[in-house]
């Protein structure tokens, strides 16, 4: 018999989000894929996923998924594990994905792997694969033969069709606890910014302490403004106050695969790197010739960032302009 | 208010090189400096601007970590937190995210919780889910991934951080609240500080004095398995220079030979 993996697929705007789609995808590789949708258009959103892999949907209508956070999800997915077996739970890495993973580890005692780019089967045993920093990559699995949840790193499966595959749909008959209506929506707002999102950019120049002050990420601005690109940050300088968290490129803050990413006074913690190894040309600018990040980098300077940046930005404006 | 915040001593993300000891397969946390967790820095101010803000209010630290984790607590103390309670125990190395939320929880369920503040995640394990399990081993609602927080009497509500700006989200107290790294800027601790840390109480525990059975923490307890630890693919190795004035140049050639400009 083969491995049933569970998926939940995130809501945006009442349409599946591409993020789960692209765990979906996977999941359908791997075994029968069985997908989750709870919100207030579930069934109609359930009824597109046989495409996207799915064999089955578990759906739930009801606007209660939408307005309050985590816990009915926690509680109608509890339900569902007791009354079926999947061997495990696929997640996609994201801020709702995380709250829910971890409370579902804790009231079923499940396992839980972080992080994963890769997941296959032996038979029935599971292999995880999940990369640590820019030089290592660690397999991981549950021991103890049960439900494993396992959280997959943003962007690490494509997004696949099963042309002409539908989904048997089965609406939930549920009724939602009212104690775990807890955490409420009060509002949603969308933050505009300049420039290409930093997820969507095909040019990102990051910056880090080794810029000294916040004042200099500037520099690393004007750069991302002459390529085209967006500029980010590490968690280091987040945390120091210089730029606020959308910003943060790395484990909890966003993950880029831009064509070109240029690193200037990063060192290359394993926080910052998980969210840009990813990148098809690294360059990078480091005072220190030992920091972790040249060895990713396919063109690395061991120099001042302060007086290269003004620099590169001249030059770089100079050569667009020919 | 009675307010506790969660807190972990770790590597010094910005002078070691995070490394996995392939015989133990667990992070090398021997021979390197420790610190307090940049972001538990944060997460602390956080926890002690809102205490002087509502008064009449105490901030405890709770942490689980070897002996030396003693240092991190003194830090937090000295930068103003009022009392600080750390679970340390032989049997605890190798504890998965389940297990430390279930030890904190534990250390949680004795006292009568507020306010429970963590960061979203540690710098270095960061798999983000102990937070999580904290509230659900205690049953409360948790506000994530906080930038702001404000307590309304017996409500909190939190400008929550989302892809694409952020949400306000309210809940009932008491609560579990993770603070995103960047929100708060972290307090200094002064020589007045430090000097007051000595005198506040520090209680240390171990897992008999929580009741908790060493087959179901640590290794031994730990629901996932590392199996193997490798080399990654190595990207193809990469030109280092050193710059001599001309390496603007340099650059823009490698990007003009990629088609990148």
């Amino acid at each position: 018999m083969s491995n049933t993996i569970w998926v939940l697929v995130e809501l945006e705007n009442g349409q599946p989000a591409r993020s789960s789609l692209e765990v979906l995808g996977k999941a359908a590789q791997l075994g029968r894929a069985e997908a989750i949708v709870l919100g207030s258009n579930a069934t109609e959103v359930a009824s597109t996923l046989g495409e996207f892999g799915a064999s089955k949907v578990y759906a739930h209508n009801d606007a209660v998924y939408d307005t309050y956070l985590t816990l009915p999800a926690v509680d109608t997915i509890s339900e569902l594990l007791i009354q079926h077996q999947p061997t495990i739970l696929m997640l996609a890495t994201t801020y709702d994905l995380r709250d829910i993973a971890a409370r579902l580890n804790a009231r079923h005692k499940m396992g839980l792997i972080t992080d994963a780019t890769d997941l296959s089967f032996e038979g029935d045993a599971l292999q995880v694969t999940v990369p640590w920093g820019g030089e290592t990559v660690v397999t991981a699995t549950f021991p103890k033969q049960r439900t494993g949840i396992v959280l997959t790193r943003p962007k690490a499966f494509a997004l696949e069709r099963f042309e002409g595959k539908t989904a048997e749909v089965e609406t939930l008959n549920i009724s939602l606890n009212a104690d775990s209506q807890k955490m409420k929506i009060l509002e949603r707002v969308v933050v505009q910014s300049e420039g290409p999102a930093l997820e969507d950019a095909n040019v990102v120049v990051g910056g880090g302490r080794g810029l000294g002050k916040a004042e200099n990420f500037r520099m690393v601005e004007d750069l991302a403004t002459a390529l085209d690109g967006a500029a980010g940050a590490t968690r280091a300088i987040v945390d120091a106050g210089w730029l606020p968290y959308s910003y943060q490129i790395g484990q909890t803050g966003k993950t880029v695969k831009p064509t070109l990413y240029i690193a200037v006074g990063i060192s290359g913690a394993i926080q910052h790197i998980s969210g840009m190894k990813g990148s098809k040309y690294i360059v990078a600018i480091n005072k220190d010739e030992n920091a972790p990040i040249f060895s990713i980098a396919d063109f690395g300077v061991v120099g001042d960032a302060l007086s290269i940046l003004p620099q590169l930005t001249e030059e770089v404006k100079k050569r667009k302009a020919q | 208010m009675k307010m506790y915040v969660c807190i972990k001593q770790i590597p010094d993300p910005n002078t070691v090189v995070s490394k996995l000891d392939p015989n133990t397969k667990r992070l090398v946390r021997s021979g390197v400096s420790l610190v307090l967790d940049p972001g538990d820095e944060s997460t602390i101010s956080a926890a002690i601007k809102i205490r002087d803000t509502i008064g009449n209010s105490e901030v405890t630290v709770v942490s689980m970590g070897p002996a030396s984790a003693q240092e991190a607590m003194r830090r937090a103390l000295a930068m103003g937190a009022d009392r600080a309670i750390l679970v340390t125990d032989p049997a605890l190395g190798g504890s998965d995210a389940l297990s430390t939320a279930r030890v904190l929880a534990s250390v949680l369920k004795k006292e009568e919780v507020d306010l429970v503040f963590c960061s979203t995640e540690s710098t270095d394990g960061y798999t983000g889910m102990v937070p999580g399990g904290i509230a659900e081993f205690l049953s409360l609602p948790q506000l994530t991934f906080a930038r702001e927080v404000t307590i309304d009497g017996q409500k909190a509500v939190i400008k929550r951080v989302t892809a694409t700006g952020y949400q306000t989200v309210e809940s009932p107290l008491p609560a579990v609240v993770t603070i995103a790294s960047g929100s708060f800027e972290a307090i200094y601790p002064t020589m007045k500080g430090i000097m007051g840390a000595k005198k506040k109480p520090f209680t240390q525990l171990s897992l008999a004095d929580l009741g908790i059975d060493a087959s179901e923490v640590g290794e031994a307890g730990a629901r996932e398995q590392v199996m193997t630890i490798g080399t990654a693919e190595a990207r193809a190795a990469g030109q280092v220079i050193t710059d001599e004035g001309n390496s603007a140049q340099a650059i823009a050639d490698f990007l003009q030979r990629y088609q990148l400009l």
